[in-house]
């Protein structure tokens, strides 16, 4: 697929204005640019677990997505969209159905790395043709930022307070996205929208059009939670990928692929210091932690050079 | 006539899949009903039926792609037990309020702890206000009946149904039964052509509803069980008139002039249909009544039923654990109070509980005692469990 910003942008929104997401919010993009890659002539049925997105979008008697649109739970979206699928083979068989039809699933990171994890990984394992879309923000942020298992280590959340004795939250960030990869599922990719938007337009195309099970795991800032000044948005999902904290790649029928190499890796300090809820790392006597923080993005940016191929940062050097 | 077979009560209900041809089918292995899927899924690889099968990781996402399906316009059907169906229970009041008719075969079971794995109705009596309509059934056959009946019932009045059988005693034990021919069944169950679905013109379901708009979808929802009523009772006229049998709400037995009675539900009714024949054998005014349909509730049909007698039991084999009474209890003094009928002593009876064996002789001890209380008018401990050691 050639791309183009201009013409990808020309196509018709599929996702509405008007809905309730926050400004400087990254999921109502996230979701905006992965419909958009759905070629204009074809139908979809989107599958939304209970989210900020959800409630925000589907409020009775309004939708502000243009497709069908199911919302069934929290920790089944992914259960209810091969459900969806199913359906449609059936009906397709049967001369029920007209047109082609997408099957998209949308769920935040609690939704997708924790309570809807089982439901996902059945459906991944079954194969259903569809795409299952995590817009990753790092908690849980429709409930009130408390903490989940992609929230990343040391961060501030309301269920890991930074306190006296704890200094945020203990444990690291549950890597999803090789958890996926290791499913054997046609295409997983993790992206981002930076710069062009080519990384995630071209990753949600190839997820969408790839027969069978796809996953797509993209980085969605949240304001409220991260504490970044909204304007910042594409700032700080920039300088997430630039410090290789959120590396862009796919794994392509069991294949690691780098699909974006940062010309010079930037330290972490830059990615943490916009955000508050990384705030309590920058006091004095907790440079321990920035330090930390580094080690572990060094050693898992060095582990999927190893996986993609790619020469390790020291043999370039 | 029909087709004279010797099945058990699972291998019956897969078997009325099977003439059904559902679209999709998303289940999970449970003791007892673990057969159901096994049978269906027989006939889904050799190619006997058109249904998707979803061998899915857990009972809670067998619901989740029925509804699914059913929101996209497909016949979605799936069968559980005991923790399987309230690990479902999140999800039976989605379907419901979804008005998805999705149909689920229930091979009732106890549920933990302790863990066991045979008869009672703890599991169906714990979603009983899920919003889902509810029949139960004595024998094989009956199972089977419900079932064809199932869809017609749940696609009319747009609410998902479960057909409920007892575990082992009904869903493993072979009985004879009757077949309906597979072209009747299907000019019986006819095809499902919902207005809108997921898969015709852009449809959203399952939106957030503010205080604005909740309270008005639960009463619709209300609505369509009250009018479920007429439709049970419709589909079984129309049954009847195919097969020559002939269901209601309830079963009356024996309770032209009975003075005392007990209503029961499910297989134990067969055993105590029994102590019935014998009591009456020996001049006692002795009566059954058997609850088909348990939602909707026949309130006014059970209270009428009951008006005339001096006292009766209530068998539950489920206990609500609220110090008072059992489920079928608590509403069945409801309806005779709502009614007007306070006449007739009741006792709450919890029987039966993890597969406990009932006996006539159970049943019997159960007329006995109502039999004392009728000629004393002292009902003593109305809250009781039967054939417990203290």
């Amino acid at each position: 697929m050639t791309y183009n910003l201009k013409q990808n942008l020309e196509r018709e929104e599929r996702l509405c204005g008007g809905h309730r997401m926050c400004a400087g919010c990254g999921s109502p993009i996230a979701i905006r640019t992965v419909l958009r890659q759905l070629e204009p002539e074809d139908k979809a049925v989107i599958t939304g677990a209970t989210s900020c997105m959800e409630v925000s979008t589907f409020m009775y008697p309004y939708t502000a997505w243009k497709d069908s649109f199911i919302h069934n739970a929290f920790e089944n979206a992914a259960a209810t969209c091969s459900g969806v699928e199913t359906a449609y083979r059936v009906l397709r068989k049967r001369g029920k159905v007209d047109g082609r039809y997408k099957f998209i699933t949308f769920g935040g990171d609690g939704g997708t790395y924790d309570i809807g994890f089982q439901s996902l990984s059945g459906a991944m394992e079954r194969g259903h043709d569809m795409v299952y879309v995590c817009y990753d923000n790092e908690a849980y942020m429709n409930t009130g930022i408390q903490r989940s298992s992609s929230t990343p280590w040391f961060a501030d959340t309301t269920t890991t307070p930074v306190g006296k004795a704890v200094p945020g939250k203990p444990q690291k960030k549950k890597d999803l996205t090789r958890i996926m990869a290791s499913h054997g599922i046609p295409y997983v990719a993790q992206t981002a929208f930076t710069k062009d938007f080519q990384d995630i337009s071209v990753k949600s195309h190839k997820a969408i059009y790839t027969q069978g099970a796809a996953f797509l795991n993209v980085l969605a800032p949240c304001p409220r939670g991260w504490r970044y000044p909204t304007e910042k948005l594409m700032e700080v999902t920039r300088l997430a990928v630039e410090s290789c904290v959120w590396p862009l790649y796919e794994v392509c029928e069991g294949v690691y692929k780098l699909t974006y190499m940062p010309k010079k890796k930037l330290p972490v300090e830059e990615y943490l210091k916009m955000q508050g809820r990384f705030a309590h790392l920058f006091r004095p006597g907790n440079e321990w932690m920035i330090q930390a923080i580094q080690e572990e993005v060094d050693r898992n940016w060095e582990e999927l050079l190893h996986l993609c191929g790619e020469a390790c940062s020291a043999e370039k050097r | 006539m029909g087709i004279r077979e010797r099945l058990s009560g699972n291998e019956a209900i897969a078997y009325a899949m099977k003439q059904i041809d559902p679209d999709v089918m998303g289940a999970f292995p449970i003791t007892p009903s673990t057969e159901i899927p096994q049978y269906f899924s027989s006939y889904v690889d050799n190619g006997e039926v058109n249904t998707e099968f979803i061998a899915v990781e857990s009972e809670h996402s067998a619901l989740s792609t029925c509804i699914g399906a059913q929101a996209a316009g497909a016949r979605a059907v799936s069968a559980t037990s005991s923790c399987g169906l309230i690990y479902m229970a999140e999800m039976l009041y989605v379907a419901a309020s979804n008005r998805l008719p999705i149909t689920l075969a229930v091979s009732c079971r106890a549920l933990s702890g302790p863990i066991n794995i045979n008869n009672d109705h703890s599991d169906a009596m714990s979603v009983r206000d899920c919003g889902w309509l509810m029949l139960f059934a004595e024998t094989n056959q009956e199972a089977y009946d419900n079932y064809l009946q199932a869809m017609r019932i749940g696609e009319a009045v747009g609410l998902p149904i479960m057909i409920c059988q007892d575990g082992f005693i009904t869903s493993h034990a072979i009985e004879n039964i009757e077949l309906v021919e597979d072209d009747k069944v299907k000019a019986f169950v006819g095809e499902y052509t919902p207005q809108h679905t997921l898969l015709k013109n852009p449809m959203a379901v399952g939106p957030y509803a503010t205080p604005v708009y909740y309270i008005e979808s639960k009463r619709q929802q209300a609505q369509a069980m009250i009018d479920a009523k007429r439709v049970v009772r419709a589909v079984a006229d129309e049954f009847a008139r195919m097969t020559g049998r002939q269901y209601d709400l309830l079963e009356s037995y024996r309770m032209e002039d009975a003075e005392r009675a007990i209503v029961i539900m499910g297989s134990s009714a067969g055993t105590a249909k029994q102590a019935v024949d014998e009591l009456r054998e020996l001049g006692e005014k002795v009566g059954l009544i058997k609850i088909r349909c348990f939602r909707p509730f026949p309130a006014e049909e059970l209270a009428q039923a009951l008006r005339n007698t001096l006292a009766f039991g209530v068998m539950d084999k489920a206990d609500s654990f609220n110090a008072h009474c059992g489920p079928i209890y608590a509403e069945t003094a409801a309806a005779l109070y709502a009614q007007g009928v306070g006449a007739p002593k009741g006792i709450s009876y919890i029987y039966g509980l993890g597969g406990r064996d009932v006996r006539v002789e159970s049943i019997k001890r159960v007329f006995s005692d109502l039999e004392e209380i009728s000629r004393t008018g002292e009902t003593g401990e109305t809250y009781r469990y039967l054939d417990v050691r203290e």
